[in-house]
């Protein structure tokens, strides 16, 4: 093989690799970016989905297990995300609670939970998710391994579509955008702002746990302390990055999870430089993207009115 | 206002956040009980672990020292209207920029090579919050997400660094900078076996409380945190308040991460990242981002950590449950913010009246009236938003046209500003 040869299937594998591993890697954050997305588009942030992943990768770990059953594991976990979801809706319904803050307890608490319930669940195998293998036709196994897909990133693309649609479309999401753009508005049509909220965020959390079974279930696909690596916190900078729109965030889901896939794909290539780096890409994106869009005088296009996050 | 309101005010400030602990305590004691183990006995423990004797104390004193630096990362900014929840990465760069600073040159191996190295761990601190400080001012970026995005960027430069081009090679097992030489090293209290660092957080946070509430820098921060218009109207050089809290807030981070490699850890390592940062968050909230409160609030959830390991012994749970129990006390404690003003029937019901940051519920900044409004403003100092606390007072009353800033008579609002300490 001539040396350009050598180095363009180098490429091509590195390519398929951080292709694969986009969507690998993408998938927990579609879906806790979707969520966040819910939860922000009617007027409130929960940095709490962080303690959501967590706890709904536990409980969806611990439910397969159990019941040997994988589809009852991924109910559970967005039920027990939905559950500790709505625990930070009537919490910041309360007159002067601060929502960032309120966050940072419930991931305080649903890590702390996950953890405590979670510990003999460390050793234990469960069943998997089953991958749609979608690369049969390729004679490479690199191909092939990088075209198994979890069968939750199509459930996920389907989600962004109706998430688009609905918040368009649909008397729910308007209301809900209404709750997010102007309460004032919202009460002026007779609709309770902090039920719309409850509702978004726990409808989120469900989202956001259905990440969670995604981590424990399929990739890494077991459940340890060590799972989460601030997905669900990143899912807030995710948002930003998509503009509020559900279908911009399943490009920003990919991107984040190809750059932190880039990573492992270097490495197996033979280049351990800068693994960490590329880890940082999403962040120091995000943040350049923000400085570059934000200005003191207007706000983020797209961004909910009421949230007041964008700048 | 007078003094039984005031009298009214100081028995709910010590009575509410009691309560919501004795709430918490109550919650934990039901989680361990439907865990089949005995909830007197934790609680038992709890205490035990954290006050019981000597040995428990230099414990708990050991922890609450970087929780009180990492707290003051939160409060000051919150003082200036800022929410920053970054603490994490200024602890981490602070102890790297700590452990690399003889790399760069041989500090004098005695008390002033340590001032030399900790000084270098509270201005990487102070820089990394400053920027989000700055690019909230300069460019209207939100800080609490910029100085999330800024920890996890820190923690990748952290990890990149210690793994890569400042390895210790004779580091195997546990990536490591070289260990500080034994004359930078920071020793113990005589006596006692807790470090230094506990000097350092008490005397941060009392000398910061003092500048807050008894300097006119100081009245200026909590002008500008506490309304940002009335602090344009009296021409406040608001910006630079802002970022020079932000970085006074980041170089006790910073400090305290230099302080953990100084004198526990020797070298920089993945040991440094332990959510100190996310600790001092809860810290500050509870606390009500008064410095001087921090202090017994550290020591508090100090004990709670280290009462974490007897737990796990004695109990047989899990060492997560100390984070079941703050998760419960921060979540209730916040909760109970709700009920402030309302606990005395014939006391009065104050909603405008708040705290600066803690009370907010938005993450209210530039922009979030709209922008067909905010052009009109007189930008003399674009970046200062309008008063959030006002706003959230709007949200509570029925439909209102916001108002111009500039119609809002300025008089009514100093007196909630001249408030001591909460």
């Amino acid at each position: 093989m001539t040396p350009e040869m050598d180095a363009l299937t180098l490429a091509l594998n590195l390519l398929v690799a951080v292709l694969g591993g986009a969507i690998r890697v993408g998938t927990p954050f579609l879906m806790v970016s979707l969520g966040e997305c819910i939860t922000e588009k009617a007027g409130r942030i929960n940095l709490g989905l962080e303690g959501v992943l967590v706890f709904s990768a536990m409980a969806g770990f611990g439910a397969a297990y159990l019941s040997n059953n994988v589809w009852i594991g991924v109910f559970a976990a967005g039920a027990s995300g939905a559950l500790l979801a709505l625990l930070h809706g009537l919490v910041c319904s309360l007159p002067r609670v601060n929502d960032i803050a309120a966050g940072i307890a419930l991931m305080m608490l649903g890590t702390g939970l996950a953890f405590y319930l979670g510990k003999p669940l460390i050793q234990p195998q469960a069943p998997q998710i089953p991958a749609l293998a979608l690369g049969d036709w390729s004679a490479s196994a690199q191909v092939r391994s990088a075209l198994q897909i979890n069968l939750l990133f199509p459930v996920g693309v389907v989600l962004a579509a109706v998430l688009s649609w609905g918040f368009r479309s649909t008397r729910f999401g308007l209301l809900l955008r209404m709750a997010g753009d102007s309460s004032d508005a919202a009460r002026s049509l007779g609709s309770s702002v902090n039920t719309i909220r409850i509702a978004a965020t726990t409808l989120g959390g469900f989202i956001a746990g259905l990440g969670g079974a995604s981590l424990s279930l399929y990739y890494p696909g077991s459940w340890n302390e060590g799972l989460s690596s601030g997905q669900g916190l990143i899912a807030v900078a995710l948002v930003i990055f998509a503009r509020w729109s559900p279908l911009r965030c399943l490009w920003a889901a990919l991107l984040f999870g190809g750059a932190g896939a880039l990573g492992p794909a270097l490495q197996s290539v033979g280049i351990s430089q800068g693994y960490y780096l590329f880890n940082a890409v999403p962040y120091v994106l995000t943040l350049t993207i923000l400085v570059w869009t934000c200005s003191p005088r207007r706000s983020l296009q797209g961004a909910p009115l009421e949230l007041g996050v964008s700048c | 206002m007078n003094l039984s309101e005031r009298s009214a005010q100081a028995i709910e400030a010590v009575a509410l956040p009691t309560l919501a602990m004795g709430g918490a305590l109550l919650l934990f004691g039901a989680f361990v009980w439907a865990g089949g183990k005995s909830p007197l006995e934790a609680w038992l423990l709890l205490f035990k672990g954290a006050f019981g004797d000597w040995f428990s104390w230099q414990n708990t004193l050991q922890r609450a020292a970087p929780l009180m630096l990492t707290a003051l990362c939160v409060a000051l900014p919150a003082r200036a209207g800022l929410i920053i929840i970054g603490g994490e990465g200024a602890l981490v760069l602070g102890g790297l920029a700590c452990a690399a600073l003889p790399y760069l040159f041989a500090p004098p191996a005695n008390a002033f090579g340590t001032a030399l190295v900790l000084l270098a761990g509270a201005l990487a601190g102070a820089a990394w919050i400053a920027l989000a400080g700055w690019l909230r001012q300069a460019r209207g970026v939100n800080e609490t997400i910029s100085s999330l995005l800024l920890a996890y960027t820190a923690i990748a430069l952290f990890k990149h660094i210690v793994e890569g081009p400042m390895r210790d090679p004779a580091s195997l097992n546990k990536p490591s900078t070289r260990p500080l030489a034994e004359a930078l090293r920071i020793g113990e209290l005589p006596g006692a076996d807790i470090h230094w660092g506990l000097v350092f957080g008490v005397v941060a946070c009392v000398l910061l409380g003092l500048w807050l509430f008894f300097s006119s820098s100081g009245f200026a921060t909590r002008v500008v945190g506490g309304n940002a218009r009335a602090a344009r109207l009296v021409g406040l050089p608001s910006t630079r308040i802002v970022i020079v809290t932000c970085a006074i807030g980041g170089a006790c981070a910073g400090l305290a991460g230099a302080i953990e490699v100084v004198a526990v850890h020797t070298s920089a390592n993945a040991s440094l990242i332990a959510g100190l940062g996310y600790a001092g968050i809860l810290v500050s909230f509870v606390a009500r981002h008064n410095p001087w409160v921090i202090m017994p609030v550290a020591v508090l959830f100090g004990g709670f950590g280290s009462a974490g390991s007897l737990l796990q012994r004695r109990l047989d749970v899990p060492d997560a449950s100390v984070l079941v129990l703050q998760g419960f006390a921060f979540l209730l404690i916040l909760a109970s913010e709700a009920l402030r003003g309302r606990m005395f029937v014939a006391g009065p019901v104050r909603t405008e009246v708040e705290m600066p940051g803690a009370s907010f519920d938005k993450l209210g900044t530039i922009g979030n009236t709209g922008s067909a409004r905010t052009e009109d403003v007189p930008t003399v100092l674009p970046s200062t938003s309008p008063g959030r606390s006002e706003m959230q007072a709007q949200d509570e009353r029925t439909p209102t046209v916001r108002t111009e800033p500039v119609e809002v008579p300025a008089p009514p609002l100093l007196p909630t500003l001249s408030q001591g300490p909460a």
